[in-house]
Parts: C-alpha cells; structure tokens; sequence
C-alpha cells in the first residue's frame, strides 16, 4: 500500500488530531482550568481554518483505489465549512459556560469536530461505501448535541425525533443504494455513472433515485421530507440549531450535488431533473408559507432555512460550473446570514431566557447594536442589496438560467416570487425590533465578549462577502 | 476609477452615510444632510452645464462620461457608468428634492440620525441608479432605493403605516422579482450565438441580439417589473396607501425621485433593448396606463385625505409618464421626460406643503379644514401654485409636459392610438376639478376650526423648501426648450430604434 495515499487526507488528518488534542486535554485538564477548554479549542480550530486557506500544490487527486477524493473546490467547501463551525464554535461559548452544560463543555466540542470529520468525508467520499459511513459519523454525533441540554424535556424529545428521522432515512437511503448496485454492480461512483451512460434510464433506476434523493432529501429537509425539522430546531440548544441549520445543511448540500452530478449526471434529463424541479417548488413554497405562522424565532428560521434549502437545490439543477460556484457562494453566504440571526437568537436567549418573535418588540431602543445585526441578517437572507444575500440568490439564478431551458425561467421566476413571500416574513422580525411600540420585554444587556466577537465576524461577512467581488470569482474560477 | 464624474453621486452620498453615523446630535446632522445635498445639487448643475457644453462641441455619442470597471469578470459584471441628457435631469431631479427634503424634514423625530441615514442610503440607490448603464449594477442600486422605504414608512410614518409600508415593499419587491428575471434573460440573449455575454446596455443595444420570440417573454418581465414602481394600473395600489402614510421627505423623494424610476426604466431598459416587442405589445400596456391616468384622476376626485388626493393625482400622472413613453414616438417622450421633471418637483411641492399643513392642523381631513389662506398665506400662495402647475396653467412645467405629450401621441393617425389619447386628455379636466375642489375647500371658505386661529405661517426652513420647489416648477414652464434640447438627442430613431418604426 502507498502510504503517501493519506497526504491527500490532510484536511481531515488534521481534524483527526485536533479532536484527539481536545479530547485529551478535557480529559486530563485540571479541574479549575475546565474552562479555558472552549478558548482553547476555538483558537485551534481558528489555526486549522486558517491552515485550510494555505495554498496546497495537491491539485486533483483520487486516493484508496478511487474511494476518496480531494480537489480545489472540494477543498475549499471544507474551508467555507470550517468558517462556519469556527463562528459556531465561538457563539457557544457563552452557552457552554452556563452551570448546567459546564461540566460537559468539553464534549462539545468534541461532538462538534467528529460531525464536522463525518462531513468531510461525505464530501470526498467517491464510495458509497465511505459516504454512508461519512453520513453516520456525521449524524450520531449530532443527535447527542441535540440532546445537550438533558435537563429539558424540549431537548430530549428532538434528539429522539432527530435520531429516528436520521437512521429511518440512512435505511431509505440505502434501499435506494441497494437499487442502483443491483443495476449498475458496483458502488463506486465513477464505475456507476459509467454503467448508467451505457444502459441509460430505466424504471428501476428511478426508483432507486427516489429513495437515493428522498435519503439525502431528509438530510437537507427538503419538503416533504422536512416534518423533524422545526422540532428538532426548537428543542436543540441554540449553537447545536445554528450547527444544524448551516453545516450540515451545507455539507448534505454538496454532498448531494456531488453525487446527482457525478453519479446519476448522464441520466439527468431523463431521470431526476423533473423531480428535483418538484422537490424545490415544493420546498421552498411550503417553507416559506410555513414560515410566516411561527412566533418562535427557532422554529421561524428552522422553515427559513427549509426554503433556502430550496434556493441552494437551483445551483444543483443548474448542472454547470456557474451553479456549482453558485452553490458554493450560496452557502458561505448563508452561513454569515443565518449565523448572525441565531447570534442574536442566543445572545438574547443566554441573557434573558427569551425566543418569541413578540419579546423582539422594541429591541432597537433597548439594544440597538442587536437589533441592527438582526436587520442586516434578515435582509441578507431575504437578498436584499447590498448585502451579501442578494449577491448570492443574484448568482443562484444567473447559474440556474444558464441551463437554458423555459421550465427553468418558469421554475426561477417561482423562485423569484417565492423571495417576495420570505421577505414578509423576514420584515416581520425587523418590524417587531424597529417599529413596534409596545415596550420590549428585552431589557438593556450586554452580551458576553464571545458573542460579540461571532457577530462582528458575521456583520462583516454579511456587508463585504457581496460588494468584494474577488470571492466569487474565485469560487466560479476554481468551479470552471 | 475616481477621475470620473458620476462616481462622486454615489461617493457623496456614501460619505454623508459616514458622517451621519458619526453624529452626535440634531445640529450636526443637518449640518451633514444640507451640506452633502448642496454638493450633490452643485455636482449636478455643474454635470448638467458641462454635459450641454459638450454636446454643443459636438460629442455625439449616446451616452457620455461613459466608464466601466470590471466588478465579476466571468459573469462579465462591471460598475458601467454614463448618462445622457435624460440621465443628468434625473440627477438634476433628485438632488433639488434631496436638498428640499433635507429642510422639510428639519424637525424630524424622533430618531433623526436613523431618519438621514435611511433617507440618504434610499437617494444612494437613486443617484446610482441613474448614473448606472450596466444592467446589474442598475438592478442593484434599485433595490437599494426600494427597502429604505420599508422603515422610513414604518417608523417615521403615520396612519395605517404598518400596513402601508408592508404593502408598498411587498409589491414594489414584487415587481423587482418580475425585473430581475428579465433582466437576467436579457443577459443570456445580449449576444449573437458565441458572442460574449454582456449586461452592459449600450452593448445590448448594439448587437441587438434578442430575437423576437424572447422580447415578446422579456419585453412585458421588464416593462411590468418598472411599471410597477411607475404605479401602472392594476400595480398601483401601493402608491396611494404608501405616500399617506409616509413622513413628508419620503413622500416628497418617493413621489419625486422614485417612482420616476419606474418610468425611466421602462424606456431605458425595456424599450431601448427591445424596440420590435415594444412597437408591438404597445398597446396592450397602452390600455393599462390610460386607464391609470383616467381612474387615477377619478379616484382623486373622491378622496377627503391631502395626502390620498395627491398620490391618486401621482398615479394619474405617472401613468400619464408611461403612456407618452408607449406613444414610441420622439415628441411624445420628450413630453414624457417633461412630465417627468414637472412631475417629480410639483408632487414634492405638494407634499412638502400637505407635511407643513399637517403638522399644524393634524389633520388631513379637508372637512375639517378650512380658510387657510387667511391663517398662514405664504403656504396656501404657494399650495395655490402647486395646484396651478398641476392643472397646467402655461408658465408652469405641467403645461409644457402634457402639451407636448399630447401633441406627440397625437400625431398617431391610427383610431386606436386616437381614442386613448382623447380619453388621456380627459384627464386635464378631471384634474381641475380635484384641484380646484381642495384649493376651494381648504384655502378659501371659511374658518373651520377656531383653533386653527392660532396656527403660524412657515419658517424659514419650510420657505427655503417650498421657494426652491417653486422657481425650479417655474423655471421648466418658462424656459421648456432648454430641457427639450437636453432631452432630444436621445430620442432619435439613431438610438432608439423603435421610433423609425412608426
């Protein structure tokens, strides 16, 4: 065997030896010094995404006879990942110093940097072998996050939901595993996608893209697979919702793209193009129209994020590198957005204990700075300009035309209007800081040095990621 | 990048934003809103005598000042920038309305400082909007102008606002989804087959690329989307609702500024790019706005609130914008740009004195008002020749503006085009009556109210407002052929194609 094969695994050797770092120094840390843990830990996954940044000569390369693979894009969404457990990390901070979550902080964090491994190999996985075993790693960890706070009943009842929904589709998904490897004879994707060139669609193979997508389809939770989503956000600890909401919605997102392209790329007009056009109809309709009855500002974003599920599926239907840089741009934006939103979420929610939309009334007078990073991450995701939501939907449908056909101006001009439904909603939060008069059941507060620190790294993001262009251009010259 | 001229309506405005964050209390932040609108109106008088100074030496092409910097080079996005004549009495539009805005809201509250900031980053979004020649640099900007209203309505409003600011955005955004999938179809149809894409529009022009299939898809996606902010019947709901419950300098730039960015879009996206759709889906958008002119007057006539008459009076006249534009002939758009100009400074005027009214009487009821003249003359002069200008007494701009519109739409020989614009010219009539209705109500007739005795007249920062207004509404009615000669050389069938059609 050639040993130089796990060079191409830097990213995740690296993760590997982070988590085993972590893992030991909340073991055998002295007990008063438990809480530098989370300092600590933040600083060395802030090295490690710098790292990620450095220029690597590897270029394209496929290792262990094919099952892994690693290239400039698939390295620099593990990068736009990192950033996004990186702010995570550093929001929960404050949480993780609460009296009832002290003591276990340190698993945490550990938790946290073993989803984010399994993520990375679903990412590289070119096996569906390595990418189911990638999924489990990725979802296991994150039940017991959900279950965090065990002293509340909320969180129990999510982590049961999410570990039911999370094995029932895994089962799903390999059905439709099981389909595709009695077709095809092999799980590898290069030897798939080159048995479905040669015999092309059959009924069959429908069948086992339903479950195929309608497996990944839960991950993401796209409608109608999305029913465990609000509960699961609202039950969760705040940072654990956020985590959910962005990482592994962006990392499921990818993974997703990767293997619709590369695997089942020949069949796509025959096969799943009519169904993904159905799946992101009704996602981001149902989402949105869902998402304008909720007062709780978890369950709110939890449908918001439902039908931006649905924008980011446009990049995946768009079959070209413009949707792929598209896709990418999408979720690095979107991660600056909603990170900011769940930021002020917690802040509020570690200072007051408070998460309806009314106790939101009047928050401009009270904590001014607050409400004013709520407003610029409500109107990012509504992709208002010119913040940097408006930048990433502007490329998301650019990219989807770009495919040519009139189903797909009909399909983005859905899309389109869908964008005018989200954006009642999301003034709806902006209303309640900005113009509603009832007195604000959120006093004065500062918040801690930690949260203040994710925002300011989201505000940032949010102004800047659009207007300097120089981002998504290299995200669309590296997808070329 | 900063050697050129249009860059600093943007730069200016931007560096108010700065200044105004830095605040710390009311003087200050007029010292910044005066100031930084002075420049802005000083830098547009200044674009406008030097723009006329090189068309006289005899610059011919269609747009001047142009420059371009690449922004996202492989979606082939740049900052374009360049204005011809009907750009620079834009610009000229908006930075007086600017200025006078900044007085009218000289006792803002409360929150002044989040009032300016909102207020200049709407004007950002319109100044660039005008300077813009690049499709999506031109799209962004107007976005920017749109979402300022949503807050500026809400909080600093009045009446019904919440409602009202949510409609207004809700279908102005609306409007904006229809624009920015024609918009996007546009760029993937800028170029024959290989050709490189562009969003630039004086490129798209020029390889006239766009089948005829494509502009009949595109055509009403972009005329509607733009339409929608020009208050095109049946979009125009959120004008009325919108402009009463907005503070006064919003409803001044919104009137004035903003919804003329509906009507300049229409030509200068939709009709400039796709001349054969627009010679032949004219009429059906034709209809729509005669009717917006007609019903716009009628329901003007039937209002009782200040503020509701004069916005149902903008839908008539804006619609009166659209329809000369859909004449595609060069007389009646250059009465369209006249409309344009003589609208926005007139609309601003009369909100400007409903605000000052208003804050005296609050009330805007005009049962409840009445023999204003005698209480506080300098404003009901003043409303009496925003009403005359409204009506189109010659010497003031609405007389040059529908004159011309109505001359050029009726040098249609056809009876289609004949009947509407007999119908449009209806509307003069409807408008005397609306007009002359309130003047009688409010200004004449007697006292209604015993303490409205004791009101005051305007101050100084009212009268600086309301006097600017005035000379500039006086100004296009007497000298009309200076902003007609600024204004022609961009309607020729040389540039826009579809007035060689007819």
């Amino acid at each position: 065997m050639d040993y130089t094969q796990f060079l191409a695994m830097k990213q995740e050797i690296w993760l590997l030896i982070a988590f085993i770092f972590v893992f030991l120094l909340d073991t055998f840390m002295p007990k008063k010094d438990q809480d530098k843990v989370g300092v600590i830990c933040c600083l060395l996954f802030g090295l490690l995404t710098l790292r990620g940044f450095c220029p690597t000569v590897l270029g394209d390369q496929l290792a262990f006879g094919g099952m892994y693979e690693t290239s400039t894009v698939i390295v620099n969404i593990k990068n736009i990942l990192n950033i996004g457990v990186l702010i995570v990390m550093i929001q929960g901070l404050r949480w993780s110093a609460q009296d009832m979550v002290k003591i276990r902080r340190g698993e945490f964090y550990e938790l946290l940097l073993a989803t984010l491994f399994g993520m990375y190999l679903m990412i590289s996985a070119r096996h569906f072998l390595l990418f189911v075993i990638g999924l489990e790693t990725a979802s296991l960890p994150l039940a017991a996050m959900v279950a965090f706070d065990k002293h509340r009943y909320e969180s129990h009842e999510a982590a049961v939901k999410y570990v039911l929904t999370a094995v029932f589709s895994s089962a799903v998904f390999m059905m439709g595993l099981s389909y595709v490897y009695g077709l095809t004879g092999s799980l590898y994707f290069s030897n798939i996608a080159t048995a479905l060139t040669a015999q092309g669609s059959s009924w069959l193979l429908i069948v086992a893209l339903a479950f195929v997508i309608a497996g990944i389809g839960f991950k993401l939770s796209l409608v109608p697979f999305h029913l465990w989503t609000a509960d699961v956000y609202q039950g969760a600890p705040t940072p654990v919702t956020s985590y959910l909401s962005v990482i592994s919605k962006g990392a499921a997102a990818f993974a997703f793209l990767v293997i619709l392209w590369q695997v089942f790329g020949s069949v796509y007009s025959q096969a799943w193009e009519w169904m993904m056009y159905a799946l992101i109809i009704l996602t981001i309709t149902v989402g949105n129209l869902f998402a304008i009855r909720q007062r709780n500002m978890k369950r709110f974003l939890a449908f918001s994020s439902i039908s931006q599920a649905g924008y980011i599926m446009l990049g995946i239907e768009a079959m070209n590198p413009m949707g792929l840089s598209a896709l990418m741009f999408y979720i690095l934006v979107y991660i600056f957005s909603n990170l900011a939103a769940f930021g002020v979420i917690g802040a509020i929610e570690n200072a007051t204990g408070k998460v309806y939309m009314q106790d939101y009334n009047g928050l401009y007078k009270t904590n001014p700075r607050l409400a004013f990073t709520m407003m610029l991450a409500m109107f990012s995701l509504a992709g208002i300009p010119p913040f940097a939501g408006f930048f990433s939907k502007f490329f998301i449908f650019t990219g989807a035309i770009n495919q040519g056909s009139i189903a797909i101006y009909v399909l983005v001009l859905i899309a389109l209007i869908n964008t005018i439904i989200s954006l009642y909603y999301y003034l709806l939060v902006v209303k309640a800081m900005f113009i509603s008069d009832e007195e604000s059941t959120v006093a004065k507060f500062n918040s801690s040095m930690s949260e203040r620190v994710a925002m300011w790294i989201c505000v940032a993001g949010i102004l800047c990621l659009g207007i300097v262009s120089c981002v998504y251009n290299h995200l669309l010259a590296i997808a070329a | 990048m900063l050697s050129n001229i249009l860059i600093y309506f943007v730069v200016i405005p931007l560096i108010m934003l700065a200044g105004l964050a830095l605040c710390r209390n009311i003087k200050q932040i007029r010292t910044v809103a005066v100031i930084g609108s002075l420049a802005l109106t000083a830098l547009s008088v200044y674009l406008l005598v030097d723009y006329l100074g090189l068309r006289a030496a005899g610059a011919t092409a269609p747009m001047l000042y142009t420059d371009s910097w690449s922004w996202f080079p492989q979606l082939h996005i740049n900052m374009a920038v360049g204005v011809d004549g009907i750009s620079v009495a834009m610009l000229v539009l908006s930075s007086i309305i600017l200025l006078t805005g900044s007085f009218a809201s000289w006792a803002i509250n409360p929150m002044p400082k989040e009032f300016f900031l909102w207020l200049i980053l709407l004007s950002t979004g319109v100044f660039g909007f005008f300077i813009s020649i690049d499709l999506f640099t031109m799209f962004m900007f107007y976005e920017v102008a749109l979402i300022p209203m949503y807050l500026l309505i809400g909080v600093w409003g009045s009446g019904n606002k919440n409602y009202s600011a949510m409609k207004l955005t809700l279908m102005l955004m609306g409007g904006s989804a229809f624009l920015m999938l024609g918009l996007i179809g546009i760029y993937y149809h800028s170029a024959p087959e290989g050709g490189e894409l562009t969003w630039n529009l004086l490129q798209i022009r020029e390889n006239a690329a766009i089948d005829r299939g494509w502009q009949y898809f595109l055509f009403p996606m972009t005329f509607v989307g733009f339409g929608v902010l020009g208050a095109m019947f049946p979009f125009h709901t959120w004008s009325p609702d919108g402009h009463a419950s907005a503070p006064t300098a919003v409803s001044m730039l919104h009137a004035g500024v903003l919804m003329k960015l509906g009507g300049y879009g229409c030509f200068r996206v939709a009709i400039y790019l796709m001349p054969e759709a627009a010679h032949d889906l004219a009429w059906i958008f034709l209809i729509l706005t005669g009717v917006s002119v007609v019903y716009g007057a009628f329901s003007a006539c039937v209002q009782t609130d200040l503020k509701y008459i004069n916005a149902y009076s903008s839908v008539s006249h804006c619609g009166l914008v659209l329809f000369a534009i859909l004449m595609l002939n060069t007389t009646a758009m250059t009465g369209a740009i006249m409309q344009m100009l003589s609208h926005g400074l007139m609309t601003a005027l009369f909100f400007a004195l409903i605000g000052m009214i208003y804050g005296r009487t609050h009330t805007r009821d005009i049962r409840m008002m009445g023999g204003l003249m005698k209480i506080m003359p300098f404003l009901a002069v003043c409303y009496v020749i925003a009403g005359m200008a409204s009506l189109g007494l010659p010497g003031l701009s609405g007389f040059v503006a529908e004159m011309t519109i109505f001359v050029g739409s009726f040098e249609h020989t056809d009876m289609f085009h004949r009947v509407f614009t007999i119908v449009a010219c209806c509307s003069i009539v409807i408008t005397a009556v609306y007009i002359l209705r309130v003047v009688g109500k409010l200004l004449l007739g007697p006292v209604q109210d015993e303490h409205h005795l004791a009101l005051t007249d305007a101050t100084w920062w009212e009268r600086t407002a309301t006097v600017t207004l005035i000379i500039s509404v006086a100004a296009i009615g007497c000298f009309p052929n200076f902003f007609a000669n600024l204004i022609k050389f961009t309607f020729s069938p040389e540039i826009f194609a579809v007035i060689g059609m007819n």
